[in-house]
């Protein structure tokens, strides 16, 4: 726990808490998780339906929520362009597939060595240009007030996506590659999809390999310093600079595959997905309680069922759907934000 | 101390040398009311007088970045409702009020009845109430929005401050535009006419006459009302900037705690900026809505949101000259230098007009990067974005103590 946490604490023995205290802090978790079990005596059926799809869509929040933690973890900025990052990492992996002509023709090995090399390569894509934004934007701005990199990371975000915009003007359809649609399996009438399995296959041994790296090597420990005093790790030898562009990188990383398992979940791609998915994701990372990579990775989940319960429409009578799922996520995050501001399981953080 | 003071001072100095004197200021207004015999009642009169509603929206905008510095990245939500106000109040939105005879309170003959072909008079169904007392019913409205959503925010700063407030912005037009059929599924009034829209708008005209002000063949009454409105929001600004609640503003947002230790009332000062700026964005949202004829949520992007913080903060953060001379540069940018880049840019292949608002992301940026404290900064703001700079060498590299939105004194 500690070990991934990227603004840790120093963990001093919690102080007594009265009943009250235990009660306030749980009553959001408690008033979701509730909300959840009520929808699911009231449907049972859907409800399973709507968590399964909930967390196979959550994993892909997940992977962008970590770039916000990350990045806000340690330069307490909140990257608004990250969600257009995303975005990127999408298309390039579109268009490798579309330049090398891979399609659900093409048989079983090479669509399976492409969505790894690819995934790959738009990692990498994705990578490069988080840490190119930090350069250009972030960077000559570190020591000006902190509405200033706001403003350029908002700024960023729109030229990213009126990038996307000249890419692909219009949404452009994925191949299916993996027979998104078609179930896997069934469980309790549940049915499992190929895509739901994809998303769980890729994501997972990404989130493990993130925890540990910044959990238990030289650099995620250098990481973890500059978030806690970027002053006294300067003093301790540790590069600063490449310290926060590496955070930026790892964020990329995320993003963009992130990026080609929405692609390949989703089937389709166009150049403003980034912003709502940026702000669902960030919605997570903040839920999670900022800087903190495991809560980021749950609060992914956990807005990822919210939202598929509110796309599954009648929620115990209420008649939600799509058209308010924006409304209700960002209902959520204004709650929060106003009444948690440390995330739902989180210490204090700087913004708490 | 004697610092702070001096610093204090030449803020003062650079703010009264920016004021132009009153025969300038005079020459200045007497140019912009025969402006539109100068240019005819064409396109160009057109984008003035939407400029012109700009300008109100930056200068409430101002009001609540600028002065009190609590970034709103939600204002587009005080747009909508203002331009709804208008929709509801002057269009035949609600043709079941009143027994289908609708409501008219010093309409326009054409927004009251039809004549009919056998000599008689027909009523129009709906609510017609005149312009200039829906302004004020908005602006209440607003005002009263601006509590309710900023309320909760009074306890966040910086990066969270911004994000619920977009979070509110979001939010706002996705619940005009689901409330078809009632407000929550309550009730089964159609509000807003889904993505479609409220279309038509009842035109303006004067409380005393029964005749429409402008027609589409002369835009210049049009263009002398919102004159008059912004005339309106900057003396209201001026005459805040420099109360005893703009300093307070001001002392705010640039350190709530020693603004707080001298007695200054948080809560009722932060609720105050965000309800005076939510007025002005309802002010400026009713005419929009009637000037535009229609009041559609494709209107009340985030990107609206983010042009209009773009005025303030290319013009100048806090300076009332610099955020007008912003929006007028902006807004004229958007409508005549983009089509002009556009001849530029068509043998390369793409279409300028489509990425204006990654244009406007890239000035954002440059603007930042270069001059952060705008074209026409108030001194008091540049000295801020160059404290660093000026202190130089004690804090190079500190991202640590970012808590407070504006770093002023160390």
């Amino acid at each position: 726990m500690e070990a991934a946490s990227i603004t840790e604490t120093a963990s001093a023995p919690p102080p007594a808490r009265k009943v009250g205290d235990v009660l306030n802090a749980y009553a959001l978790p408690l008033l979701l998780f509730g909300a959840l079990l009520a929808q699911f005596i009231y449907d049972p059926t859907g409800t399973l339906e709507n968590v399964k799809t909930g967390l196979s869509n959550g994993m892909v929040w997940a992977l962008i929520a970590l770039g916000y933690t990350l990045v806000y973890g340690i330069v307490e900025l909140i990257n608004f362009a990250h969600g257009e990052v995303f975005m990127i990492g999408a298309f390039v992996s579109l268009s490798l597939w579309q330049t090398f002509g891979v399609t659900e023709q093409t048989g079983l090995a090479l669509i399976v060595v492409s969505i790894v090399a690819f995934l790959f390569l738009s990692m990498t894509a994705s990578a490069t240009l988080n840490v190119l934004i930090e350069r250009a934007a972030y960077r000559p701005l570190r020591n000006a007030p902190k509405l200033a990199p706001l403003i350029t990371a908002i700024g960023m975000s729109f030229i990213l996506q009126n990038v996307g915009l000249l890419w692909r003007p219009t949404p452009d359809q994925v191949p299916d590659l993996i027979g998104s649609h078609s179930v896997y399996f069934t469980i309790f009438d549940v049915d499992v999809l190929h895509s739901d399995v994809f998303a769980v296959v890729i994501t997972v041994p990404l989130l493990i390999g993130l925890l540990w790296f910044v959990g238990s090597t030289k650099y995620g420990k250098a990481m973890r310093a500059t978030a806690q005093d970027p002053d006294a790790a300067r003093l301790m030898g540790i590069d600063v600079d490449r310290t926060i562009s590496l955070t930026f990188l790892l964020g990329g990383l995320m993003a963009g595959a992130a990026g080609l398992i929405y692609a390949l979940y989703n089937l389709t791609v166009r150049f403003n997905m980034g912003f709502t998915a940026g702000l669902i994701a960030f919605t997570a990372a903040v839920m999670g309680g900022i800087g903190n990579l495991k809560g980021a990775v749950v609060g992914g989940l956990i807005i990822g069922v919210i939202q598929a319960v509110s796309d599954g429409g009648d929620f115990l009578g209420l008649p939600l759907g799509e058209a308010w799922t924006p409304a209700v996520v960002f209902g959520i995050l204004i709650l929060v934000m106003v009444f948690r501001p440390q995330g739902l399981f989180g210490e204090e953080t700087r913004e708490g | 101390m004697s610092a702070a003071l001096a610093s204090l001072r030449s803020g003062r100095d650079a703010i009264t040398g920016l004021v132009p004197g009153w025969l300038f200021a005079a020459v200045l207004l007497a140019a912009a009311v025969v402006f539109p015999y100068l240019v005819g009642s064409g396109s160009f009169l057109d984008a003035s007088t939407q400029t012109l509603a700009y300008v109100i929206m930056a200068l409430g905008l101002n009001i609540v970045v600028g002065f009190a510095g609590l970034l709103d990245l939600g204002y587009v939500a005080f747009y909508a409702i203002g331009a709804f106000v208008i929709g509801w109040f002057g269009s035949q939105q609600f043709p079941d009020v009143n027994g289908g005879k609708g409501i008219h309170i010093l309409a326009s003959d054409r927004a009251t009845f039809q004549p009919k072909l056998s000599g008689g008079k027909l009523d129009i169904a709906g609510i017609h109430i005149n312009f200039f007392i829906v302004i004020f019913i908005a602006m209440a409205i607003t005002a009263m929005w601006g509590v309710l959503l900023g309320a909760p925010t009074l306890r966040l700063r910086g990066d969270y401050l911004a994000i619920v407030t977009l979070a509110f912005g979001e939010i706002v037009p996705r619940v005009f535009e689901n409330s078809t059929s009632g407000l929550f599924g309550i009730g089964s009034t159609d509000f807003s006419h889904g993505r479609q829209g409220i279309t038509p708008i009842d035109k303006i005209n004067l409380p005393w006459s029964h005749d429409l002000l402008y027609s589409d063949a002369n835009l210049k009454p049009a263009y002398w009302v919102a004159l008059g409105m912004v005339l309106f929001t900057i003396f209201v600004n001026r005459r805040l900037r420099d109360s005893r609640l703009g300093r307070a503003w001001i002392a705010v947002r640039e350190d709530e705690v020693a603004a707080a230790s001298m007695g200054i009332n948080l809560v009722r000062t932060k609720l105050w900026a965000y309800a005076i700026g939510a007025a002005f964005g309802g002010f400026a949202g009713v005419f929009l809505g009637t000037y535009n004829n229609t009041v559609n949520v494709d209107q009340f992007e985030f990107g609206f949101s983010v042009f209009i913080l773009a005025m303030v903060i290319v013009g100048g953060m806090g300076n009332i000259w610099g955020v007008i001379v912003g929006a007028v540069a902006l807004s004229m940018m958007n409508r005549y230098g983009l089509p002009q880049l556009n001849n530029l840019s068509e043998p390369l292949g793409f279409d300028v007009t489509a990425i204006s608002f990654g244009i406007f992301g890239f000035f954002l940026l440059i603007m930042m990067v270069l001059r952060p404290e705008g074209l026409i900064p108030s001194g008091r703001r540049r000295l801020e974005f160059h404290e660093a700079e000026i202190e130089g060498a004690e804090d190079t590299g500190a991202v640590g103590d970012m808590s407070q939105m504006y770093e002023v004194r160390r």
